[in-house]
């Protein structure tokens, strides 16, 4: 019992709970934020995994970016609990949380078995692994290529955006009525 | 030093929860932010991966994913912001045009 595993299982179980109450809280609001709560403390799982530049750019990229992105969505439309849901489909929650158990159950009898083969144990971090450095060199020289390919997909991605959801103000000027 | 093994099974239990979310809630931000799960924890395992072999290439993918994750909230939000525009609604199960 070292402080790292304790560590570990107060981490975790945070994790697990915050996942849970984005599952079940029936606000938006709510879920996004304990999102965000889930996303911080796997950015600490990176930093005990000797990944400190993954933490940082977790806690910017995704709590950060992504997370005001979605806050922004629920307000903007005011959509922060359905007004009525109709579960047209009544089988499907039960099935769903029958199909979900399987999975868990067969993956964690993949991790149980099959992980700690032959394998290279976890290794004592050499002087500089993950750092901004080697992330760096390793990003401009080898995967070089497709890091210039993420470029070409932001680059749709922002296009794509654009396209969806500008107004047609041709159509709007035409028939005023119909959506204000 | 943790063994590789607890990471692995934190992120199945919170890709389970992704899982879940994606079948169960109706909400189509909610359904957005249970894959956002899902593509994190893949995130975690492939850290963990990298420590267990001592390369660096793991965290690499963990960038792309991201990139990944970023163009697919961008764009899926904009779909979410049109149909709210036609439905005033963004439950998943109101979206049946195409069922006639």
């Amino acid at each position: 019992m070292t402080v790292e595993f304790v560590l570990f299982i107060a981490l975790g179980t945070i994790a697990v709970f915050a996942a849970l109450g984005m599952l079940l809280s029936s606000n938006a609001i709510y879920s996004a934020l304990f999102l965000v709560v889930n996303f911080a403390v796997v950015a600490a799982f990176y930093l005990l995994l000797g990944a400190p530049f993954i933490a940082m750019v977790q806690v910017t990229v995704y709590a950060g970016a992504i997370m005001v992105l979605f806050l922004f969505v629920i307000m903007l439309l005011g959509a922060e609990r359905l007004r009525q849901p109709t579960y047209r489909l009544r089988w499907q929650q039960p099935l769903a949380i029958v199909l979900v158990l399987a999975l868990l159950g067969f993956a964690g009898y993949v991790v149980a078995t099959q992980v700690t083969g032959a394998w290279p144990g976890p290794l004592e971090n050499a002087a500089g692994y993950g750092s901004p450095a080697a992330i760096g060199q390793l990003l401009f020289q080898e995967y070089l290529f497709p890091f210039e390919a993420t470029s070409l997909l932001l680059l749709t991605a922002m296009v794509g955006v654009v396209v969806l959801t500008a107004v047609d103000e041709r159509r709007r000027r035409r028939r005023p009525s119909k959506r204000s | 030093m943790i063994a590789t093994t607890y990471y692995l099974a934190l992120s199945a239990i919170l890709f389970s929860i992704g899982v879940v979310g994606v079948l169960v809630r109706r909400n189509a931000i909610v359904i957005f932010m249970a894959i956002e799960l899902m593509l994190n924890s893949a995130n975690l395992a492939f850290v963990a991966y990298a420590r267990q072999f001592g390369a660096l290439d793991g965290q690499i993918l963990v960038f792309f994913v991201m990139t990944v994750a970023a163009a697919e909230v961008a764009v899926g939000l904009a779909l979410i912001v049109a149909i709210f525009r036609s439905k005033a609604s963004i439950d998943v199960d109101e979206v049946n045009l195409l069922r006639g």
